[in-house]
């Protein structure tokens, strides 16, 4: 009986929490249903998308960690890319080298415009979402002054494919076809082995001369770390391997193999570990035992000839998800640094966080930086991929739409994580990309299904910007006498 | 030196530098060339034409919400008072029965349904402010753009009869713009509108003076708007509102409802809104849809804003130097960009550039409001 009751209370509490995430995957499946598309055109369209959107909604993370809200001023990151991309396609670079240097451009441009808007948040503190939305027009009255006046008319151009034929401004849209368009797509994945072995052996060699030098004690983690790139690399070298490899995408087949073979053995080491190492109660074998069942299982799905003819139908481009795991890692590791423990602290209360000597506005601008140039890269990625730089609009919409994919994973104004992000992008774009079809559908009229994506992602960022103060103003009004309850605020997790 | 710089101190920087802008531009755009009645006619009549929509922030500011992004409500409701009322006259056959009073009366039921509409919404709305108190601004904006988004969707799915509104041959949706010259276009500012369809009598209503051109009705309804707000504020019901915007702990304790208070701030400047919008579309000629609204809230904030308001006191007089210096600028400085560099959407860059960075500064200066 009792059981039972902690199930439905438990089952009803998670439906509560993930109400709006719910509430859109069911949009989102009665859209696709709606819609009529095959199923292998929806998953093309949503991973491209996913490799395009994911990197600059991750960008979001640290400053909801950091108190600061959600962060409208990503714009301003994406104007740091985009002056970058438009004087390296100017220049003339292309290529893998090419990107290399817009980044390059890009990221001090970035670190510059992030602390100047920290700066300005820390003189409206808490109105920075207001404050952050108004400088995304201001940074876009700016840009739009500098590349259609400044440039031509004060710096000296000469280069009739991007410049307007009077000489002074830049045209409307700039193919990267040639040289910009999947410079991060593109990079074969033998390549991004080479490049990690290198990397992890340039590592690993200061950190020999560290340990001679008695300045570091080498861990066995660090040598076993070591072993196991060398290993890959040696495999790398293997023809089959060395073919399957030196492709620049990866079948989404192949990827989930890869993804539950990686999963499976992680399993299996906390099995091994468990027996032999720490001789642990075989209770703790329960859920490896589960898991491994259950991606044994996926595997089977993948069989079906529905499935597996969609999976074989969809490519992805190995590097951007690499990225993308990696800006989750990094999310995820810094809660566990100095850094990312202040800025947690200075998220719940200010006052508490000065009391303990953090410098908090310091804290606030170094948040703003880090999201200032993660936003830049992920602006990077999204217009090598999509091949043509609008250069008056790539960057007008971009804080609307990752801020409204935040929110539709479940995200709020004071707590967002990387599940969260990646959810929100999978269900936004999924709406997205069958909204219109839908609409046509239903409505004979296609353009009814934009409007209503539209409104979707307006109404889902209203929604909840009310609901965030609501609560905050409930809270005010009736100032309880003791702190606010830590699972409701954001001392929970903020990556997972 | 004293009264300087007190003086300096009431104007105010930002208002001193586009003041002196805006004198700068007269002047090149005189010595250019340009007719100066020609100009001045310009000025004025986008000075009216945007007034009453900077008029609608007044009561939001003083009732304590503080800079209404979300008059976009308003807005909607006047548009969908005047489509409704175009719909009306053209169904009803109005121009054939009634002659010249089809304009008058179509104005008339635009600005009964927009109010009527907007009285209804700007109370919802104003409930809904009452419980994000601290966090207005935030939610009004996104509030005000689901609302233009929600009213896209709207406007695609309504199938009117009247060729004006509706595309030709698709049986669904309305255009983007509207022309209201068979309509309520000009009835109150245009000569050769009032001329040619008005009787006799009417004339005054616009006329022109050498090149100089008076839309006298649309002036005596702007000022008979401002009169009226300006009374309001003077009257008990005003000072209490203003009052719940002031201090909200003190009104409470002398017993005064601040969030009724509230509310009816919110409904009026929801209903001026409404109001300013049809007045607009009627000087313009032309009733924008579908996203031409989206970013008009911005517009009147930053307005109100360089008139010298702040987020939390505004005047009559601030609407009127605000929309007169803003627009003003945006008028003068067309034909001066056009003429000095070929760059048509300069004027264009310049409003995002100057209406954002008001309302930047003016946050900044209040710690965003939150005092």
């Amino acid at each position: 009986m009792s059981k039972t009751t902690t199930f439905l209370k438990k089952t009803g509490s998670f439906l509560f929490d993930n109400k709006v995430m719910i509430a859109f995957a069911a949009i989102c499946v009665a859209a696709i249903i709606l819609s009529g598309s095959p199923i292998s055109f929806v998953m093309d369209g949503v991973f491209t998308r996913i490799t395009r959107n994911t990197f600059t909604v991750l960008a979001l993370i640290i400053p909801v960690l950091a108190g600061l809200g959600l962060n409208f001023g990503i714009v301003i990151g994406a104007i740091a890319a985009q002056i970058a991309v438009f004087w390296v396609v100017y220049w003339g670079f292309g290529g893998f080298n090419g990107m290399l240097l817009s980044a390059l451009i890009a990221t001090p441009l970035a670190v510059l415009f992030g602390y100047l808007v920290g700066r300005l948040f820390n003189r409206v503190k808490g109105a920075e979402m207001i404050a952050g939305l108004i400088l995304g027009y201001f940074a876009d009255g700016l840009y739009q002054l500098f590349f259609l006046v400044i440039i031509g008319g004060i710096i000296p151009v000469n280069n009739p494919k991007l410049i307007i034929s009077g000489g002074v401004g830049v045209k409307n849209t700039i193919d990267l076809t040639g040289n910009l368009k999947y410079s991060i797509d593109a990079v074969r994945m033998v390549d991004i082995v080479t490049v990690l072995f290198y990397a992890v052996l340039a590592v690993t060699v200061i950190k020999v001369v560290l340990h001679l030098l008695k300045k570091y004690r080498l861990t066995r983690g660090d040598l076993i770390f070591f072993g196991a790139m060398a290993v890959l690399f040696a495999i790398s070298y293997i023809p089959v391997v060395e073919r399957f490899l030196s492709t620049d995408r990866l079948g989404l087949l192949n990827a989930l193999i890869v993804v539950l073979v990686i999963l499976a053995v992680m399993q299996l080491v906390k099995i091994v570990k468990a027996i032999w190492i720490d001789k642990e109660k075989p209770k703790t074998l329960v859920k490896p035992i589960l898991m491994l069942l259950v991606f044994g299982a996926i595997y089977g799905l993948t069989y079906i000839p529905q499935i597996e003819q969609v999976l074989m139908f969809v490519k992805l481009p190995v590097l951007p998800f690499l990225l993308i795991a990696g800006l989750c890692w990094f999310n995820h590791r810094l809660l566990s640094t100095r850094l990312g423990q202040n800025m947690r602290t200075v998220g719940q209360s200010q006052s508490v966080a000065m009391a303990s000597g953090i410098n908090v506005d310091q804290t606030r601008v170094l948040a703003m930086v880090i999201s200032t140039v993660l936003a830049s890269w992920g602006q990077l990625i999204f217009l090598q991929n999509i091949g043509t730089f609008s250069t008056y609009g790539a960057h007008t919409q971009i804080a609307q739409f990752a801020i409204a994919a935040l929110l539709v994973g479940g995200a709020s104004v004071q707590k967002a994580t990387n599940k969260q992000a990646i959810i929100g992008v999978i269900l936004f774009h999924t709406l997205f990309i069958v909204a219109p079809q839908a609409g046509k559908e239903l409505f004979n009229n296609a353009q009814i299904g934009e409007y209503f994506r539209v409104f979707v992602s307006y109404g889902v960022i209203a929604l909840s910007l009310a609901m965030h103060a609501w609560k905050k103003f409930k809270k005010e009004e009736q100032p309880s006498s003791e702190l606010p309850n830590p699972e409701e605020s954001n001392l929970a997790p903020a990556a997972e | 030196m004293k009264t300087l710089k007190n003086a300096y101190e009431n104007i105010g920087l930002p208002r001193l530098i586009i003041g002196l802008f805006f004198i700068f531009l007269i002047v090149t755009s005189i010595a250019l060339g340009f007719s100066p009645a020609a100009l001045f006619s310009d000025v004025v009549r986008r000075w009216l034409m945007y007034g009453t929509l900077v008029l609608a922030m007044v009561p939001g500011i003083q009732s304590g919400i503080g800079l209404n992004f979300g008059i976009s409500l308003g807005i909607s409701a006047g548009i969908f008072g005047s489509v409704i009322a175009m719909e009306i006259s053209f169904l009803q056959n109005w121009n054939e029965t009634l002659g010249a009073g089809a304009a008058w009366l179509t104005l008339l039921l635009a600005l009964l349904f927009g109010i009527v509409m907007a009285a209804a919404l700007g109370t919802l709305y104003g409930l809904l402010l009452n419980r994000v108190k601290g966090s207005e601004m935030t939610v009004s904006t996104y509030v005000g753009f689901s609302v233009i988004a929600f009213m896209n969707i709207v406007w695609l799915s309504l199938a009117f009869k009247n060729g004006e509104l509706s595309w030709p041959l698709q049986g669904q949706g309305l255009r983007n713009t509207a022309s209201l010259s068979g309509s309520f276009g000009g009835l109150l500012s245009n000569p050769d509108v009032v001329q040619t369809t008005q009787p006799r009598w009417l004339h005054w209503l616009a006329f022109r003076v050498g090149e100089f051109t008076v839309p006298l009705g649309l002036i005596l309804v702007f000022g008979f708007l401002c009169f009226i707000v300006w009374v309001f504020f003077r009257s008990k019901l005003g000072i209490a509102m203003s009052g719940a915007g002031e201090n909200q702990l003190f009104t409470t304790s002398s017993g005064i409802n601040v969030d009724r208070k509230r509310i009816q701030g919110t409904a009026i400047s929801t209903v001026l809104g409404a109001v300013g919008i049809i007045l607009y579309a009627q000087t313009y000629g032309f009733l924008q849809l579908y996203n031409a609204p989206l970013m008009m809230g911005f517009a009147s904030v930053a307005s109100i804003l360089i008139g010298g308001a702040s987020v939390r006191r505004a005047k009559i007089s601030h609407v009127l130097i605000g929309t007169l210096l803003f627009q003003g600028i945006l008028v003068t400085a067309l034909p001066v960009v056009n003429e000095v560099i070929e760059i048509g959407t300069l004027p264009e860059v310049l409003r995002i550039i100057i209406s954002n960075g008001i309302i930047l500064y003016a946050l900044t200066k209040t710690k965003g409001g939150n005092q």
